[in-house]
């Protein structure tokens, strides 16, 4: 029989029983819209945090405290307080290091910010003047830190549009004085709206020189990262090499496993997210490739029914000239048919809770999140879905394709 | 030409209980011929049925049709034989549900290797042979009995075999559609030349072929040529 006839003679089938193929490929369905719908969000999610990175340029390198963190063990803590002041003075050497545009060492801390009457609780961030050219966070009125409020520990803040419209709404806010953990601040910028960039959400922070933050809200004298922007992307890895080797030596390290610091490039990062995000679409998508398997079985068992159902026909085609192959091609047809269908309504309805989640999360969440769907997603949800259909129909076409004819039409 | 030729044939089924269907059968049918297989019910009629159209094997003896023993036929020649040089009509019509006439009766030419632009044509062909032009397209639910047995014999005959066997066609149907499917089965006896091996428990409809072979417990009984031929009457056909 040509493959045209056999398809025509399985949907045949498929129709008779409409409402019976609709139940039975439920579980199809279900399948593939949770492995559409995990696929997309995961592509969605890590998206959004691989912009985050991108945010930060690819010109900038992280160094933060111990070691890089690899697991719940956090040995890392041990060295919380392992970068200081020579470590930056050291790093700024071009002798040590070659490349280094602009650096500068951070403290953060959340903490109560009050004007008068309101208060909110926002990220504080001790910071140097160089801050602003880093990320590229500039002023929308006043001015940015100076190094000199860094040199003299001055109480001046600047505050991030949000923290401005929070504690200020329209009036001006510049030369007024906020009260952060206490003391007193005057603000002498507020920031130009930006969203988050890298680690920060630059509208709901507010900058003070590190050197303050350290005395006078954390008690400390140590970093909690540096942040360095080097002249191009091309020189990261010389730039890396060249840090850890001056670090070391700063600190008297000889063995590069004991380092009590640890160096973070945008590729490094990007690279764990991806990891991260990958490893969790794949445990998901394991979850729900159990339902696959549960819908599969019940098309296998649907499809006995059918079979024995359709006993009589069977009988009936081949005594008419159909061979065991034609007889197993239509009902194997008939299983597969059923599960791409189911594949396909599965797809739609995937596409359409992940709209529906980046609709919900960019709308009232306010995430800066894009709907992804990747293509690879349907192609592997209509495979996945027909070879279901082939594995679980395999038995029951082999039962029919066995059948005698005269058992068949004796059949009643 | 001999198109059937039977030598010895046994037929025992297996299971707890072992039952001889056929003991010792042995006949010749030629082409053109017009057969009835005659006998009470469980006499091995259908059996025999089953094996002369390759839906069933016997145990032991030689079945030779078209001058080759059914053991040189493959699974696939066998289908072919039967999609080819056979035709089949079942007393139940066994017609597919929910398909119109036309799909019915074209459904053999599917499976065979006739073109597909030749297909159509063959079908309202061999549906006008029965005089169900009229009826090509509705579902084989919205017939009557004798017009799903038509239906059937249509389907036998599309692919244009050499021998068609009925295992009690009439058995469902009332006297008059009988006798217009037995009108059939004599025209395309005659006109055609079609052999027709027809099974039967009641002698009138059998004294319709040219030929009985009785068969009491599983073995031939007699086998003689009919000598008061009935002629079924009946002038629905053009």
């Amino acid at each position: 029989m040509k493959l045209k006839n056999t398809i025509q003679t399985a949907f045949h089938g498929l129709r008779r029983n409409t409402s019976r193929s609709l139940l039975t490929v439920l579980g199809i369905v279900i399948g593939i819209t949770a492995i559409i719908l995990v696929m997309s969000v995961g592509k969605g999610a890590q998206n959004l945090i691989l912009d985050q990175i991108r945010g930060l340029g690819s010109q900038t390198i992280i160094i933060g405290p111990g070691q890089e963190p690899k697991g719940p063990s956090s040995y890392a803590e041990l060295f919380t307080d392992s970068l200081k002041e020579k470590d930056i003075t050291a790093l700024k050497k071009p002798s040590n290091v070659r490349g280094i545009r602009d650096l500068t060492p951070n403290v953060e801390q959340i903490a109560t910010v009050s004007y008068e009457q309101e208060t909110m609780r926002t990220n504080i961030i001790g910071t140097s003047e160089l801050l602003s050219k880093i990320l590229e966070v500039f002023p929308n009125e006043g001015t940015f830190l100076s190094d000199n409020d860094v040199k003299q520990k001055a109480k001046v803040a600047v505050i991030g549009s949000e923290v401005k419209k929070e504690l200020f709404g329209p009036s001006n806010a510049l030369g007024k004085k906020i009260k952060i953990k206490g003391k007193t601040f005057e603000i002498i910028g507020v920031l130009l709206a930006k969203g988050r960039v890298s680690f920060l959400d630059v509208d709901h922070m507010v900058a003070i020189p590190y050197t303050t933050a350290q005395q006078y809200l954390l008690g400390i004298n140590y970093f909690q990262n540096i942040i360095i922007r080097v002249e191009s992307e091309d020189i990261i890895p010389r730039v890396v090499d060249e840090i850890k080797l001056t670090m070391r030596e700063t600190h008297g390290i000889d063995d590069p496993s004991k380092d009590d610091f640890h160096v973070m490039t945008q590729a490094d990062a990007a690279e764990r997210v991806s990891m991260i995000t990958g490893i969790l679409t794949i445990l998901l998508m394991s979850v729900a490739a159990i339902s696959l398997i549960v819908g599969g079985i019940g098309i296998m068992n649907i499809m006995l029914v059918t079979v024995s159902e359709r006993t009589h026909e069977i009988g009936l085609r081949k005594a008419i000239g159909a061979t065991e192959k034609d007889i197993m091609q239509q009902f194997l047809l008939e299983a597969m048919l059923l599960t791409a269908f189911g594949g396909l309504i599965g797809i739609g309805l995937g596409a359409f809770f992940a709209l529906l989640t980046s609709v919900i999360l960019t709308q009232i969440i306010g995430l800066n999140w894009s709907f992804a769907f990747p293509i690879s997603a349907s192609i592997l949800g209509i495979g996945v879905s027909s070879t279901i259909g082939l594995i679980f129909g395999l038995y029951p076409a082999k039962r029919a394709s066995r059948l005698s004819p005269i058992e068949a039409l004796r059949y009643e | 030409m001999r198109l059937i030729e039977l030598k010895n044939i046994d037929k025992i089924y297996e299971g707890g209980v072992p039952t001889q269907a056929l003991s010792n059968i042995s006949f010749c049918i030629n082409q053109g011929e017009f057969v009835a297989i005659m006998g009470p019910s469980g006499s091995g009629k259908s059996t025999l049925l089953h094996i002369l159209g390759f839906l069933d094997r016997h145990t032991s003896g030689e079945y030779l049709f078209d001058e080759k023993t059914i053991d040189d036929y493959s699974k696939e020649e066998i289908a072919r034989v039967r999609n080819k040089k056979m035709g089949f009509v079942f007393q139940a019509f066994n017609l597919l549900p929910r398909t119109t006439v036309f799909e019915n009766v074209k459904l053999p030419l599917l499976y065979s290797d006739v073109q597909e632009t030749e297909q159509d044509s063959l079908t309202v062909k061999a549906i006008e042979a029965v005089g169900l032009s009229h009826r090509i397209s509705h579902e084989s639910s919205q017939l009557s009995g004798g017009e799903k047995q038509r239906v059937a014999i249509a389907r036998a005959l599309v692919n244009n075999p050499n021998v068609i066997f009925a295992d009690e066609p009439t058995g469902n149907l009332d006297s008059k559609s009988g006798q217009i499917i037995m009108k059939i089965f004599q025209r395309l006896n005659e006109n055609e030349g079609k052999t027709i091996i027809l099974i039967t428990h009641e002698t009138y409809t059998a004294e319709h072929a040219k030929r009985i072979i009785r068969i009491h417990d599983g073995a031939i009984e007699s086998d003689m040529l009919v000598t008061k031929r009935h002629k079924a009457e009946t002038t629905f056909i053009k």
